[in-house]
């Protein structure tokens, strides 16, 4: 794996990495599925993972605020190393945003009180401001008017926009994305990456678990493709598409991009 | 005018048959749709013509409502008078005679702030402390003993009080011990997880009636000397017990049934365990279970009349001793209807009500 390969911004040069995972390893019973991953994350860096099915990509960002357990080597986020201990867990949740394939959103609380409940329950915001922020960043997402709906009202692409939005509002250091519109229409799927492309704009740092190669090619500084557990091949989108190194990468290209 | 005209000509025209709309429609769609449906209904029609008119005329037509027992002899009909001869008793059982009134009141309040706690409305945080001052009153009116009231000891209190006591709060305390266990079940540490499992085994594993007799027979000797505890609190603890093993059952299908994505969810947004359970998977867990809960809800109410046989007066003993009077013996059937209405409209209304918070919690999905 190359670690210090050149990108656009070059945010990665800086020593600044918001998440380093070093030499780390998981397990599903006996399926080894992360093998000796090692990566850097630098503040406002945007990296988009790929591989085929069951390479392990959703396990590694899953990994990051906890949802999966590591079992070999060390995840560190924020300054923060991820062990049991469930209070530096927590911290590190609420720092760590995430957008699910299939929204999550809350089907029994108002699409307002999806977004205010993580800051009024875990950052102790009171109502009022808790309630301006969420419309800001429903605005944001261009949906402000669904506010006293609930989710099973909205369309898919809505939902996830609202998922987006409520990650948002605790203001997260890192978004995590894993498959944002894999479970989209079509026609839904752009006004969600449209918003992720918003979002890079003004410098989130983004990981992004997806299939959607125009996303990867005009906002990534780093693409990573993942196979078998392992990071195969990790460079900048130009080379990344233009230049594959390893016939894996070559071979999955050739398949998605016809 | 030639518009409207038009326009009432060309609905008429495409109104459906005759034969398909109205009371010849329904008779044809429901009754006689096919050969066995017509004999269906047939039979049925004649069984009713054989069952009702009798009951009608037994019930209401040679009836007596006011009366003695014996002459209610003389007649072939009903004899209701059973009822309103006896209808303190049946309500109070041994409660002194004088003081009736108490009772009366403290379930007239008790009604009152179950229908006004039905409305979403009034689910605010007063409503705790409405419940705690009525129920407050509620043990002042019937035990007394305060502001000039006359003593009563638990010991006589028996009928609909008992009855409604020993529901009401049995089921309001069953439930969140319930949900306890439920999560208890579920828990990832072993000795918690074995305990609730263990607990709601045993419990299941054995009839109420065991319990209520352990709690009467049983219980009391392992307790020192001297001590007593009331023999309703023995009653009210078992049932409570008793109903909360299989509430926790039925919340554990309706954690079950959450999908991992919304643990996850709370999760990622950084709740910690007991928010993501209260604001997240309990209130859709518990919406998901209404229907059942309700069910076991339902029956811990009637089974709160197996309690005659730790000889408590509940409102099933107090009517089966008023049918041991030499003056009342042999009209077991019409106040035994009675009691049936009583427990029909109590547990009816708990149907009912189920169904309307069902509706009433409905966001679309």
């Amino acid at each position: 794996m190359n670690q210090t390969s050149p990108n656009q911004t070059d945010p990665a040069t800086s020593d600044d990495a918001i998440i380093e995972i070093i030499d780390m390893h998981k397990w599903f019973g006996e399926f080894h599925v992360l093998q000796n991953i090692t990566l850097k994350v630098a503040r406002k860096e945007r990296i988009v993972i790929c591989g085929p099915s069951g390479s392990g990509k959703s396990t590694l960002i899953r990994c990051i605020n906890r949802l999966e357990e590591h079992q070999k080597g060390r995840i560190i986020v924020d300054g923060i190393e991820l062990t049991n201990n469930i209070k530096n867990i927590e911290k590190i949740r609420a720092e760590v945003g995430m957008v699910f394939q299939h929204f999550n959103l809350f089907p029994h609380l108002t699409i307002l009180d999806n977004l205010t409940l993580g800051p009024m329950w875990v950052r102790k915001v009171p109502r009022k401001e808790a309630e301006d922020a969420a419309m800001h960043y429903l605005e944001k997402v261009q949906i402000a008017e669904q506010a006293k709906k609930y989710p099973g009202q909205l369309s898919g692409g809505q939902q996830q926009r609202v998922a987006i939005a409520r990650s948002l509002c605790m203001a997260p250091k890192v978004m995590l994305f894993d498959e944002p519109t894999s479970a989209l229409d079509p026609e839904m799927i752009k006004e969600v990456l449209d918003v992720m492309i918003d979002l890079a704009r003004e410098g989130m740092t983004m990981l992004v678990v997806t299939h959607e190669m125009g996303f990867a090619k005009s906002v990534a500084h780093r693409v990573l493709f993942m196979d078998y557990g392992q990071i195969v091949e990790a460079n900048t989108p130009d080379e990344f598409f233009d230049n594959p190194q390893h016939d894996r990468t070559k071979l999955f290209l050739s398949q998605i991009l016809h | 005018m030639n518009n409207e005209r038009l326009q009432t000509s060309s609905v008429d025209a495409i109104k459906p048959p005759r034969t398909h709309i109205g009371v010849v429609g329904w008779l044809r769609a429901n009754l006689f749709s096919t050969w066995y449906n017509s004999l269906l209904t047939l039979v049925t029609l004649y069984v009713l013509w054989q069952a009702v008119p009798p009951f009608i005329r037994w019930a209401f037509i040679d009836s007596l409502w006011t009366s003695t027992g014996e002459e209610c002899q003389a007649v072939d009909g009903a004899c209701w008078s059973v009822i309103p001869a006896n209808i303190r008793f049946i309500l109070f059982g041994f409660y002194t005679y004088s003081e009736q009134w108490r009772p009366a009141i403290a379930i007239v309040a008790l009604v009152g702030l179950l229908v006004y706690s039905q409305y979403r409305r009034n689910w605010k945080k007063r409503l705790i402390y409405i419940w705690l001052a009525g129920l407050v009153g509620m043990g002042v009116l019937m035990r007394g003993g305060i502001f000039g009231l006359t003593p009563v000891e638990s010991t006589k209190w028996g009928g609909l009080p008992l009855t409604l006591l020993l529901a009401v709060f049995g089921l309001t305390a069953a439930y969140p011990l319930g949900i306890v266990l439920a999560l208890g079940r579920q828990s990832r540490m072993p000795a918690v997880k074995s305990l609730c499992v263990v607990y709601i085994e045993l419990i299941r594993g054995v009839p109420l009636i065991s319990l209520l007799f352990m709690s009467s027979v049983v219980f009391p000797l392992f307790l020192p000397e001297g001590v007593t505890v009331n023999k309703i609190l023995r009653a009210q603890a078992a049932i409570i017990l008793f109903t909360a093993a299989y509430i926790a059952e039925v919340v554990r299908g309706g954690l079950q049934g959450m999908p991992q994505g919304q643990y996850e969810a709370a999760e990622s947004l950084g709740l910690k365990y007991h928010q993501t359970m209260r604001l997240i998977i309990l209130p859709q867990a518990l919406k998901i279970v209404i229907p059942p809960s309700v069910s076991i809800l339902i029956s811990a109410f009637k089974d709160t009349s197996l309690v005659v046989i730790i000889a408590l007066y509940d409102l099933l003993k107090t009517t089966q001793s008023v049918l041991g009077d030499p003056r009342w013996m042999g009209y077991s059937s019409e106040a035994y209807i009675f009691l049936a209405i009583i427990y029909f409209i109590c547990c009816f209304y708990m149907s009912n009500f189920s169904r309307k918070l069902e509706r009433m919690l409905d966001t679309g999905r």
